[in-house]
């Protein structure tokens, strides 16, 4: 039997316009790369625990299209679109992302980069979200949160926790 | 859509670069403000501008030392921040615990199936 705990995810702002998620797996990458482009295993996962999957579409070749979406315990749906621009199988997926929760939403596209990197049977994803603005990357982080809002940094957040 | 005033909060006070790199200086202790210039490279006039907003968020506090005007930050003002980033951390960290749920049930197949992959 595997180890499933893995510790959490990581989230960084490498710069005003970017968001950087990393999180280890006790996968090989090719499982990995599976349950993130599969739509049956991803209609397991993407949810969060924040509502049920409404939709769940994953066209994969480059310029094929994916949507997912949920739908919250209020009611409320979620849901998020995009098209594929480069697929290396197993390491690397770029694709569009668009919160279709804003106005002008596609304007507000990001470009997602997801690398997968295996040592010892394990898996690091890195997801890094690239947005042409500052507000839409904030609004991006605040997509299922009320208020827009604009910028933090790794450094100040340690030493909000250090100061409590 | 017009961008809300530089004072209107830690959120918006933060955005700026420079007042970024402010904080970063006094995340490592107290200072006047002649050390600020020295560190950052910048004019004393925009130094205390900028001082100006973080002050005014209570990002950051002064007190007066005999002649010098003491800066440090204020670690509270930004836990609104913080705290935001942490809601979407959140939200992938619960997100990638489905997800491992899922990679066990698929290594355990692929054991099943005699590691054909």
């Amino acid at each position: 039997m595997a180890m499933t705990t893995s510790g959490t995810a990581t989230v960084t702002l490498p710069s005003d316009t970017q968001i950087l998620i990393t999180r280890e797996f006790a996968a090989p990458r090719h499982l990995v790369y599976k349950a993130w482009t599969t739509p049956e295993l991803v209609r397991r996962w993407w949810h969060a625990n924040r509502g049920e999957m409404a939709s769940c579409e994953i066209d994969l070749r480059v310029g094929g299209t994916w949507r997912y979406a949920m739908v919250t315990p209020d009611g409320l749906e979620v849901a998020f679109h995009g098209e594929y621009r480069e697929i290396v199988p197993n390491e690397r997926l770029v694709s569009t992302e668009v919160y279709e929760g804003i106005p002008d939403a596609e304007e507000h596209a990001a470009l997602d980069t997801l690398t997968l990197t295996e040592l010892d049977g394990r898996t690091t994803l890195t997801v890094l979200v690239e947005h042409p603005t500052m507000e839409g990357r904030d609004m991006h982080i605040n997509s299922g949160m009320e208020d827009g809002m604009q910028d933090a940094m790794d450094r100040l957040e340690e030493v909000c926790v250090s100061l409590g | 859509m017009a961008r809300a005033a530089t004072t209107a909060d830690a959120f918006n006070a933060v955005a700026e670069v420079r007042r970024r790199e402010i904080l970063d200086v006094l995340a490592g202790g107290e200072r006047p403000v002649n050390d600020l210039v020295v560190q950052l490279g910048l004019a004393q006039p925009q130094v205390s501008k900028h001082l100006r907003v973080l002050r005014e968020v209570g990002v950051v506090d002064v007190r007066e030392s005999g002649r010098q005007r003491l800066y440090r930050l204020n670690g509270n003002a930004l836990k609104p921040i913080h705290d935001w980033v942490k809601e979407y951390e959140r939200t992938w960290s619960e997100r990638f615990d489905q997800l491992d749920v899922v990679l066990e049930d698929l290594m355990e197949k692929e054991e099943d199936d005699g590691n054909d992959d």
